[in-house]
């Protein structure tokens, strides 16, 4: 049973930071890094949206699969074309 | 008292008061006839007259945009508009309110477009009437400048936590410059404090409710049908609650200022044996008070009342002042196209409904595009309700002060 | 009692600052006032007016001036019977012109009030360098009723005008007090 209206934080609150949120689960494609055609150039990084491309620009990049929402404009400003959109199989 | 006084229009009263409430950020966008507002308070900041963060907006929706980023954030934030400046903010005016920031704004009332009009009526700021904003309506300079230092006591009072606009009549108070008494600065200061910000139990513990690293907190997530209907409750709550604040602070007011404006929620003038009342708001309701002076010398008894919160609506004052009375006149400043009537009507002759004895309400129409209501006019309408007493009318909502 | 005036006179003439120095004036006496300009939109030069309000008591009227006790033009060349329209019986019409006040009440064919002329744009010009009228016709306007101080005008130009500028402005307010004319 979910509290009533005297119970509910006001404001339409949230307890938690949005970090607590993933959105990852709302994708349905998901980019998948082709390491051999990735040229570390960072691209990727740059144009997520979300934040969800892991780079320290010595590595290749990671996706956060917790956080990456499926857009596909990483795999679609790749220069190398290094990313696939991938079916999710849940 | 140690007051001054001093000629001040009723857009530089607002300005004065804010440049005295402690006031954090201020966000605004100019429009007639609230411009001199920002541009005093532009002008403080300039000279070095007040500390504030002043961000000039492209747009009165960014200004809006704004003050809910700063107050989530724990400043005491301010901002003015008018008409359609108003309108152009409506969707951010409800978030400021569910969000429960308890932001102030002056709106200085004008007519919403079309025809393009910059003068006075009600109608920009009855379209925000249920945005769950408190909405108090000032008679002259001397109250908006007193409102403001007031609203933002009312906003921030933990059992309120509402945004509050403080209308005043454009040009009819905005650009009239009057004796005004202002307070010492560090009167001001003490009254209205550095905004505390509210505590929030939140999974367990209690944390202030605004945007900091230490406590992450998340303002405006999606709210569907499990818990939006919740929050939509507790601004009710809420803005119920605001009626008991906007009484006290009233009262705590009048002692720093010796100024109180009836009990803060209406300002009832020579009601005690009425048998007329006219009710209405804003600069109106003065010139309806010399009227009714001036009837009263003659021996009808006839009273005003003011309502000052339009929002909470003063439920018990008015049931208890118009119970006593046989005939209502309601002046309203803008209109309800195809409603019954005007929504200071609506409300009132809905408010009657459950007394055993109602008196007569019949509605006025005035002021329109900022048509002006001289004595005149208020007294062929007193005239009307004395011809009531005799013989009230089913029902009647007239257009006053408009061409035939 | 509330003492209601009018002025009349063309935009950037500096009708509402007259009539707010007025206000202020009587403001610094204990007075309850109210200045205003004629709402609306403004352009240099189109006929412009502005009011003023003063009473012992909290002015509570905040409507347009329909009856004013005296009327205030700026500028000669607004002069015609529409200045005189609500003035009430006994009232004072003051006028920067050359005319003599008996010329003006008989080009304009009226009665039952008072005129007092003063020629304020040669003393604008003589001391301001520019024909600025708004200062001298507040002199002339207490000259004619005497609703406020002259003592309380000059102070309150003053203080509105900082400086040498607010000299000047005294001394035209002052002059055209001295030698405004009435009958």
């Amino acid at each position: 049973m979910k509290k009533g209206w005297r119970e509910v934080p006001i404001g339409g609150i949230c307890w938690v930071s949005s970090t607590e949120y993933k959105t990852g689960t709302w994708k349905t494609y998901a980019p998948r890094i082709d390491y051999e055609k990735c040229t570390n150039c960072g691209f990727c990084w740059f144009y997520c949206p979300d934040g969800a491309i892991r780079w320290n620009g010595e590595e290749k990049p990671k996706v956060d699969y917790d956080y990456c929402k499926g857009c596909g404009i990483c795999a679609h400003e790749c220069p190398a074309k290094a990313i696939t959109m991938e079916l999710e199989v849940k | 008292m140690n007051q001054k006084v001093i000629g001040l229009s009723g857009d530089e009263a607002v300005a004065y008061a804010v440049k005295q409430c402690n006031v954090d950020v201020v966000a605004a966008y100019p429009i007639t006839p609230q411009t001199i507002i920002v541009e005093r308070i532009a002008d403080y900041v300039n000279d070095g007259e007040v500390d504030l963060e002043y961000i000039p907006v492209e747009s009165e929706h960014s200004a809006m945009s704004a003050c809910i980023g700063a107050a989530a954030a724990g400043a005491r934030a301010f901002t003015a508009t008018a008409a359609n400046g108003l309108a152009l903010m409506h969707e951010v005016v409800y978030i400021a309110s569910s969000l429960r920031l308890p932001i102030v704004m002056a709106i200085v009332n004008r007519a919403l477009s079309g025809p393009i009009c910059i003068h006075c009526d009600h109608s920009d700021t009855m379209a925000e009437r249920d945005s769950s904003w408190i909405q108090l309506y000032v008679e002259d300079a001397q109250e908006a400048y007193d409102t403001v230092i007031q609203a933002f006591r009312i906003a921030e009072d933990p059992s309120v936590l509402l945004p509050v606009m403080v209308n005043l009549d454009g040009f009819i108070v905005s650009h009239t410059l009057q004796d005004v008494s202002v307070l010492p600065d560090e009167v001001v200061s003490e009254f209205v404090g550095k905004r505390q910000v509210a505590s929030i139990d939140v999974a367990g513990k209690t944390v202030p409710m605004m945007l900091h690293p230490d406590n992450p907190l998340t303002f405006g997530p999606l709210d569907l049908f499990d818990y939006y209907f919740e929050h939509k409750r507790q601004q009710e709550e809420a803005i119920k609650a605001a009626r008991d604040v906007i009484k006290r602070v009233n009262e705590e007011y009048y002692k720093i200022s010796g100024r109180r404006y009836g009990d803060g929620m209406v300002d009832s003038y020579r009601m005690d044996d009425a048998d007329i009342a006219v009710v209405g708001l804003g600069s109106t309701m003065g010139t309806v008070k010399e009227v009714v002076d001036e009837e009263r010398s003659r021996g009808l008894k006839v009273g005003a009342i003011r309502i000052r919160s339009f929002r909470p609506f003063p439920v018990d004052q008015l049931l208890e002042e118009l119970s006593r009375v046989k005939v209502v006149g309601v002046l309203d400043r803008s209109g309800a196209y195809g409603a019954p009537g005007a929504p200071v009507y609506n409300e009132i002759r809905s408010l009657l409904y459950d007394l055993d004895k109602r008196p007569a309400v019949l509605g006025y129409i005035y002021g329109i595009g900022g048509r002006d209501m001289p004595p005149e006019l208020v007294k062929s309408v007193i005239r009307d309700l004395e011809n009531a007493l005799e013989k009230p009318p089913e029902t009647k909502v007239e257009f006053i002060g408009v061409r035939e | 009692m509330i003492f209601e005036v009018r002025w009349h006179g063309r935009g950037g003439q500096g009708c509402w600052t007259a009539s707010t120095v007025l206000a202020l004036a009587a403001l610094s006496e204990g007075k309850s006032v109210q200045s205003f300009p004629e709402f609306g939109p403004e352009r240099m030069g189109a006929p412009v007016q502005a009011f003023t309000r003063i009473s012992d008591k909290k002015i509570r009227m905040h409507c347009n001036i329909y009856r004013p006790n005296a009327v205030v033009v700026l500028d000669p060349t607004l002069l015609g019977r529409s200045v005189v329209e609500g003035l009430v019986e006994g009232g004072a019409l003051v006028v920067n012109t050359k005319s003599t006040p008996s010329q003006v009440k008989s080009s304009l064919g009226i009665h039952g009030v008072k005129v007092w002329t003063v020629d304020a744009s040669r003393i604008a010009l003589e001391v301001l360098g520019r024909e600025i009228t708004n200062t001298p016709m507040i002199g002339a306007l207490v000259k004619a009723t005497g609703v406020v101080k002259i003592d309380s005008v000059i102070s309150a130009v003053k203080e509105r005008f900082p400086g040498e500028l607010g000299e000047k402005n005294a001394t035209v307010v002052r002059r055209a007090y001295d030698e405004t004319v009435g009958e």
